[in-house]
């Protein structure tokens, strides 16, 4: 008998139907309440716990107390396990991640979880990687690629995880925008880190996109391809955040900063997770080259969880020593859809925006549209 | 009991035999022909013909062949052959790129009876062989005519191979020139993905171009993909979309421009034949496939041949031997000091010219355009009838018309229903249809599917494929379960499709299979 969490942030997406962009602080939450405004997570969670009933048999549900889960699964037909407690009507973040904490130490297979990026944020800062996850879309804000396309995508793969049907795990970013800023006009995207999701690309972040090799092939490919470039070359490399970056340091044998900046000269690391002003020293004098990925599922290249790398270090490297690095699903998910820079610097976007290569493999790359 | 009339739908079931493989029927000493020996008359000539055979080259154990009877050999692969659905057992519209068309049969009995293609041997004097090389000869001056292009090729094994050809073609061009820095082709995600398989397999770095948002490759990202590293661009037109690109005639001249050549990639010509030329469209070379165009026919894997034509300035390179009339017979010119050399021995897959020829020659050309034209149609009247189907949406290219062939999806569908693309390409099976094409990966198109119901299709034809689509599209609205756990009628039951990329249980020889310890 397997065994599935499901946890349920009762309040994700209140704010998104009244305008006021998340939930984040019960001020916010009570003014989106005062403006009638509803949450749209028990509805889709409902929706998709419905696709796994067929496994009701099979499966041991495990969920919190009231609107935290109990209900949407007695809504779709489960006989749910209630473990914890809560304060009904007056959930908050910390509950999130007493429940994850506690689903972990049960022995769950796969947390279900409905929410936004601060939900996936706080059942990452409560459990990390130890258990598989899938989020269900409910949040305002969805930077985060730990969340299907749709909740029915959601119930899908979650069934044919229990089923024992997919089995691979896919590490997936977990983002979160500063809400504050993000009302005042200003966006300050931070990669948190990565949570465990199952790997099915058609119905996770990847949406619209399968490709023949697998994600591991193909990353290796475009490792071997960057690392190729390195040969008889006395540039500094600048390493950004991002599994697909890592690759690069991982095939080079090197120790890796996954949400930060390094730097690596002659195949060597010459600094790990550098700030801004470190990277302006480096790039003072000498040659360097600029190693990106796109970051979440928004597309973003710049300005979204690699602030480090600064309008003023990106002018000073060249437009021509920026390697884009991502595989073509990545690039179909977009949609057509251009990559996005958000430097801080309008006149340095503007410059970006044009056709640029990006390197989807090894001797591969592609021509893609960056804008902002 | 008939077809119903009314919704033309089949009842049909599979036959489905728990048929061993054929290694497992292996029964030691059991054999389907006893060889004879030599005769003396024989044997006083060449010897025992045996000892010839170096030791190196000599096996120490003989190999693991099933020891199987002829009347089971046969029994076996006519209970295997139930079990599929070939393009003589079903109407072949889902195979969209592979112009499944009808293949007269005429041709395959002369290409399997005639004692003109079955008693004859390469190594022949060419003296011997007139016929076969007339066919070679007269076949290439007739691709000439319907390409504009000056010399053909008939080497290459298949359309990859044709493409592998047309890229080592172009590199022998440019080092002949002494230019030797030109390392990248440049290709659209919609080409065939051989133009970007094979010329990395040449060596080549590939540059994609990803479509806009009405479907078409950008002027503009070509532009800036092009450079002094540029040996060529390798394109489809119409792309596997089946929409044609009209601005085929400034990217041609960007990439010249650039001092880069154009190869067309027109396996699939059928939307074309006879009413563009390649050399119009100011390509340098290209390639047709005969299995697929015209008809020779194409065989799933099987015996393939892939066309190329080049303009004068590549002639030089073509591989040996080329097939030369002197004014008084044909004969093979070895004799090519600037060749590449081979990409396949020999002259390639022999009985493909002789169906080709053939098949051009029952067609005359106008009968060649006429399979374009009646292509073309058929494939409008059917989109008419597929876009009403609930359920699917066509990407791109908005109220343009479309040549040979559309991508089609069901993304609307699955958001519907959770019904997806597998889903309904199983439950075809149900219907007496075999499963059809979604699309090349990566898929660009979400959900696709990419029927081509080319010149050989009746109205009925047609008309049965789209009742079938329509009917499985009510399914889905209806039941989605029963279309989710199709098929019910064949051979085998839902495979799983995630498991099939697990590697360690992929097995494609018997002896794979053991090692895995999948028997």
């Amino acid at each position: 008998m397997k065994k599935l969490g499901v946890i349920v942030n009762p309040i994700a997406g209140l704010g998104g139907r009244v305008g006021l962009k998340g939930s984040d602080s019960l001020d916010i939450i009570n003014k989106a309440r005062q403006m009638g405004a509803r949450p749209e997570s028990p509805r889709r969670t409902v929706e998709a716990l419905k696709l796994i009933l067929k496994q009701k048999n099979q499966t041991q549900v495990i969920t919190y107390p009231a609107e935290m889960g109990e209900e949407e699964c007695l809504a779709a037909g489960f006989e749910p396990e209630v473990i914890g407690s809560i304060i009904s009507g007056g959930t908050t973040p910390e509950d999130t991640q007493t429940a994850a904490r506690e689903m972990a130490c049960a022995g769950v297979s796969l947390i279900l979880f409905a929410g936004g990026d601060g939900t996936a944020r706080n059942i990452y800062d409560a459990i990390g990687d130890k258990v598989p996850v899938l989020g269900i879309p409910a949040g305002v804000k969805i930077h985060s690629a730990v969340y299907a396309v749709t909740p029915r995508n959601a119930g899908e793969v979650a069934a044919m995880f229990l089923q024992g049907r997919l089995k691979k795990l896919r590490e997936a970013e977990v983002m979160d925008i500063d809400e504050q800023a993000f009302r005042e006009g200003v966006v300050s995207a931070r990669l948190y880190g990565y949570l465990r999701v199952p790997e099915e690309s058609r119905y996770i972040q990847h949406a619209k996109s399968r490709g023949a090799l697998s994600g591991e092939e193909t990353l290796q490919g475009i490792a071997a391809d960057v690392i190729a470039g390195m040969k008889e070359d006395d540039s500094y490399y600048i390493i950004g955040p991002g599994t697909t970056t890592r690759a690069v340091m991982e095939r080079l044998g090197l120790k890796n900063t996954l949400l930060g900046v390094d730097v690596v000269r002659r195949r060597a690391l010459v600094a790990s997770d550098v700030s801004e002003n470190q990277l302006l020293d480096i790039v003072k004098d000498h040659q360097a080259k600029i190693i990106v990925t796109v970051i979440g599922g928004q597309g973003y290249l710049f300005g979204r969880g690699n602030q480090q790398i600064s309008p003023r270090v990106i002018q000073q490297v060249g437009k021509k020593n920026i390697v884009i690095i991502a595989t073509k699903e990545k690039l179909i998910s977009l949609s057509g859809r251009p990559l996005l820079v958000d430097t801080g610097d309008e006149e340095l976007n503007k410059q970006l925006s044009s056709y640029m290569r990006v390197t989807t493999g090894f001797k591969d790359y592609v021509m893609y549209r960056v804008g902002y | 009991m008939p077809r119903d009339k009314e919704t033309l739908l089949r009842k049909f079931h599979q036959a489905k035999w728990d048929e061993q493989i054929i290694f497992e029927m292996s029964v030691p000493g059991e054999r389907g022909i006893l060889v004879p020996q030599a005769g003396e008359e024989i044997s006083a000539i060449i010897g025992d013909g045996l000892s010839v055979i170096p030791d190196q080259l000599r096996r120490k154990t003989p190999p693991a062949l099933p020891e199987v009877a002829q009347a089971r050999v046969l029994r076996h692969f006519m209970r295997l052959s139930q079990e599929t659905m070939g393009a003589d057992v079903n109407i072949d519209i889902g195979e969209g790129t592979c112009t499944m068309k009808y293949s007269p049969k005429v041709q395959e009995h002369l290409a399997a009876r005639h004692p003109g293609m079955t008693a004859i041997h390469p190594l022949q004097d060419d003296e011997t062989m007139q016929g076969i090389l007339e066919i070679y000869y007269r076949l290439e001056q007739f691709l000439k005519e319907i390409s504009g292009l000056d010399y053909f090729c008939f080497q290459p094994g298949g359309g990859s191979q044709a493409v592998f050809l047309n890229a080592c073609l172009v590199r022998a061009y440019h080092a002949d020139r002494g230019d030797h820095e030109r390392d990248e082709i440049i290709t659209t995600i919609f080409s065939h993905p051989v133009n970007a398989a094979a010329p990395a397999t040449a060596g080549y770095k590939v540059i994609t171009l990803m479509p806009d948002e009405n479907g078409y490759p950008t002027l503009e990202a070509l532009k800036e993909a092009l450079s002094e590293r540029t040996a060529g661009i390798f394109i489809t037109n119409p792309e596997d979309t089946g929409i044609y690109n009209p601005e085929i005639a400034e990217f041609v001249k960007a990439a010249h421009d650039a001092g880069a050549l154009c190869s067309y990639d027109q396996a699939n010509a059928n939307g074309l034949l006879g009413v563009t030329r390649a050399r119009e469209a100011g390509f340098d070379l290209c390639h047709f496939n005969l299995h697929k165009t015209f008809s020779a026919p194409h065989g799933c894997m099987g015996p393939a041949m892939g066309a190329v034509g080049v303009r004068s300035e590549l002639a030089g390179f073509l591989p040996v031997p080329r097939v030369e009339f002197d004014g008084q017979g044909y004969y093979l010119d070895y004799n090519r000091p600037q060749s590449i050399g081979r990409v396949r021995s020999f002259f390639g897959n022999t009985p493909l010219a002789l169906k080709t020829y053939t098949w051009i020659m029952q067609h005359g050309a106008e009968g060649l355009r006429e399979v374009a034209e009646c292509a073309v149609l058929n494939n409008n009247y059917m989109d008419k009838k597929i876009r009403e189907i609930p359920g699917v949406v066509v990407y791109y290219a908005k109220d343009e018309r479309r040549l040979e062939q559309v991508r089609y999806s069901w993304e609307k569908l699955k958001e519907d229903t959770g019904v997806d693309t597998e889903d309904v390409e199983r439950r075809m099976a149900d219907y007496g249809l075999q499963h059809y094409f979604t699309s090349h990966h990566p898929q660009v198109v979400p959900e696709p599917f990419t029927p081509e119901p080319c010149d050989s299709y009746s109205k009925d034809d047609i008309d049965e494929f789209v009742a079938v689509l329509r009917q499985i599209s009510r399914e889905a609205y209806e039941e989605p379960d029963l279309v989710k756990n199709a098929p019910h009628h064949s051979t085998i039951h839902m495979v799983q499709n995630p498991l099939i990329f697990e590697l360690e249980k992929i097995a494609t020889t018997w002896r794979q299979a053991k090692k895995k310890g999948l028997v």
